[in-house]
């Protein structure tokens, strides 16, 4: 497998996330080649680059960028994506602790490009010990005078969330930096820029920031040497659950499935044989061993299996998984992280773990199968986020794929 | 009657700077509170209100919101174990159930010295080295029943 790190190349340096170390291994020192540019220039190198969202949605970077209004008086924002709270995914935390200085660097290149003067990171509250590796490379880099866009004073200020799901959602994510509870805003209809107080905003992943550097100061083309057509670079893969090796690890999109728990992962554990893998955070469609075997990650061939690269925290399940109690593990899950602002998520949430409890305390019948479906389909579509159309794809994957297992807990 | 500490408010003020609008202050003032008090109670919602320019019961709904946010006091050691599926699937109940025997007391409930809580949590961002739980601020990963025993014997 060849070696693709764009994000990690620094990861396992001794003190990697100081900044003397991170210096010593190029942080900062090509500030001004892209200084020399012009922001839409910078723009149009991300919009080449291919660069997709890496929180989970795949949204293309450039045209997120260019919504940002670049003759607007008002101030503008940059948001970043650190609540990282979807089952399965643990990358962003290791860039936060491994190389922040790394996210500082694509913090300051972003903000010149999109006009602004203040950033935010909005953290997850259980990365406390985390948040303190993070705040203490920006109070460095502070001191050391790197803090600012072509001479203007850039602010980097980390906001501490308070345990909400919900709020790894963009608009959800504003909502909650603005003091409020973090509910999604109903989406416009034509694309444009997220707003934080009335004033023009992006919003963007850790791990997305973090590839900023790397594409502005080789390229496009050097980006898009790694992984396929329309999933160009690499992403902060994760292995966790029934493999021998879990972790993080970065690889080139288009990476056979298989191949990366081989060869990362070890295989499965304890010579047991696959039974199933959600590829990308739960809220993924669950993958059957045999589409695990034809799984590539990336975002075509997850789609063409009907499930979705989603952040790429892959959960592998072994043979001896009980499917019943793995789907009550995630309904439980989403009930307790409904936001509870959409009746058919609030009640759907709930309702769906009920009747899977009652499955298992041996009361269900074979209709509890259908109704579950139903209940999936009240839940699609009709809410004002993609919360409950994502807990109606998990119920559909565990439901079609598994169902035998589901059968064998019903009464006639 | 609560008040901010000196040194808090003066971080207040260091805050406002740092944002457009002061209700960004919110959860912000009530993590201050919560850090300075254990608990976050309604006389300090009351009294942190005007910092962030936003009536008190905005404050006590944001408070009932975020689930960190503690409105009643928990144990000196509050033990948060995760549930979700990762490490479920990586022995999860057999912790749950050692913690249990251990602390002589059920998830959601504090020893009646006041030492230790116990909670259940859901996705702590751990999930490569799982099992996992939190206490107070601190993350213990690839948690074994042994590993338990040490870990509570470390503590007061």
């Amino acid at each position: 497998m060849r070696d693709a790190r764009i994000v990690s190349r620094r990861f396992e340096l001794p003190q990697s996330h100081t900044l003397e170390v991170a210096r010593a291994h190029g942080a900062y020192t090509r500030l001004s080649e892209a200084f020399d540019k012009t922001p839409s220039e910078l723009i149009e190198i991300i919009d080449q680059s291919g660069l997709r969202g890496k929180g989970g949605g795949g949204a293309g970077a450039g045209e997120k960028w260019k919504l940002m209004l670049p003759h607007d008086p008002r101030p503008k924002y940059l948001a970043v994506n650190c609540d990282e709270s979807e089952p399965g995914t643990f990358k962003d935390r290791q860039i936060i602790t491994k190389d922040p200085h790394l996210l500082i660097e694509g913090i300051i290149l972003t903000c010149y490009a999109i006009g602004a003067r203040a950033a935010y990171i909005y953290i997850r509250g259980e990365y406390r010990a985390h948040q303190q590796i993070l705040q203490a490379a920006i109070d460095e880099a502070e001191a050391a005078g790197l803090l600012h866009v072509k001479g203007a004073p850039l602010l980097i200020t980390v906001h501490r969330g308070a345990g909400a799901y919900i709020c790894g959602e963009k608009s959800a994510l504003l909502e909650s930096m603005e003091g409020k509870r973090g509910h999604p805003r109903l989406k416009p209809k034509q694309k444009e820029c997220e707003w934080y107080f009335g004033n023009p905003t992006l919003v963007n992943n850790v791990e997305t920031i973090a590839s900023v550097p790397f594409i502005l100061y080789e390229g496009a083309a050097a980006y898009r040497s790694f992984g396929t057509e329309k999933s160009p670079g690499t992403l902060l893969f994760a292995l966790s659950g029934h493999v021998q090796r879990p972790g993080v690890y970065e690889a080139e999109f288009g990476t056979s499935m298989m191949a990366y728990i081989e060869h990362f992962g070890g295989g499965i554990r304890k010579g047991k044989k696959l039974k199933a893998v959600i590829p990308g955070g739960a809220s993924t469609a669950v993958l059957t061993a045999q589409e695990a075997l034809e799984a590539c990650l990336d975002y075509e061939s997850m789609q063409s299996l009907y499930s979705a690269l989603g952040t790429g925290g892959m959960i592998v399940m072994d043979e001896d998984t009980d499917m019943v109690l793995a789907l009550k593990n995630l309904l439980e899950f989403y009930r307790h992280e409904s936001c509870g602002q959409c009746t058919p998520c609030r009640e759907g949430t709930g309702l769906a773990d009920t009747l899977l409890s009652r499955v298992l305390e041996g009361h269900g019948n074979t209709g509890d199968i259908d109704k579950l479906l139903e209940l999936a389909s009240t839940m699609d579509g009709q809410t004002i986020c993609v919360f409950a159309p994502a807990v109606a794809i998990v119920i559909r994957g565990f439901l079609l794929k598994f169902r035998s297992e589901f059968e064998a807990r019903m009464h006639a | 009657m609560f008040t901010f500490t000196p040194q808090n408010l003066q971080k207040i003020e260091a805050l406002k700077s740092r944002y457009p609008s002061p209700n960004a202050l919110a959860l912000p003032l009530l993590w201050m509170v919560q850090e300075q008090e254990g608990t976050i109670s309604l006389e300090a919602m009351e009294a942190a209100a005007p910092f962030c320019d936003l009536p008190p019961i905005e404050l006590y709904r944001i408070a009932t919101f975020y689930t960190m946010f503690k409105l009643a006091p928990t144990g000196r050691h509050h033990i948060q174990l995760c549930k979700t599926l990762s490490c479920a699937l990586c022995g999860k109940a057999e912790i749950l159930a050692h913690l249990q025997e251990r602390l002589g007391i059920g998830v959601g409930e504090m020893t009646p010295d006041g030492r230790f809580s116990l909670e259940q949590v859901e996705c702590l961002g751990s999930c490569g080295t799982a099992p996992v739980m939190q206490i107070n601020d601190v993350n213990f990963e690839n948690l074994t029943p042994k590993k338990i025993d040490e870990i509570l014997k470390a503590l007061s």
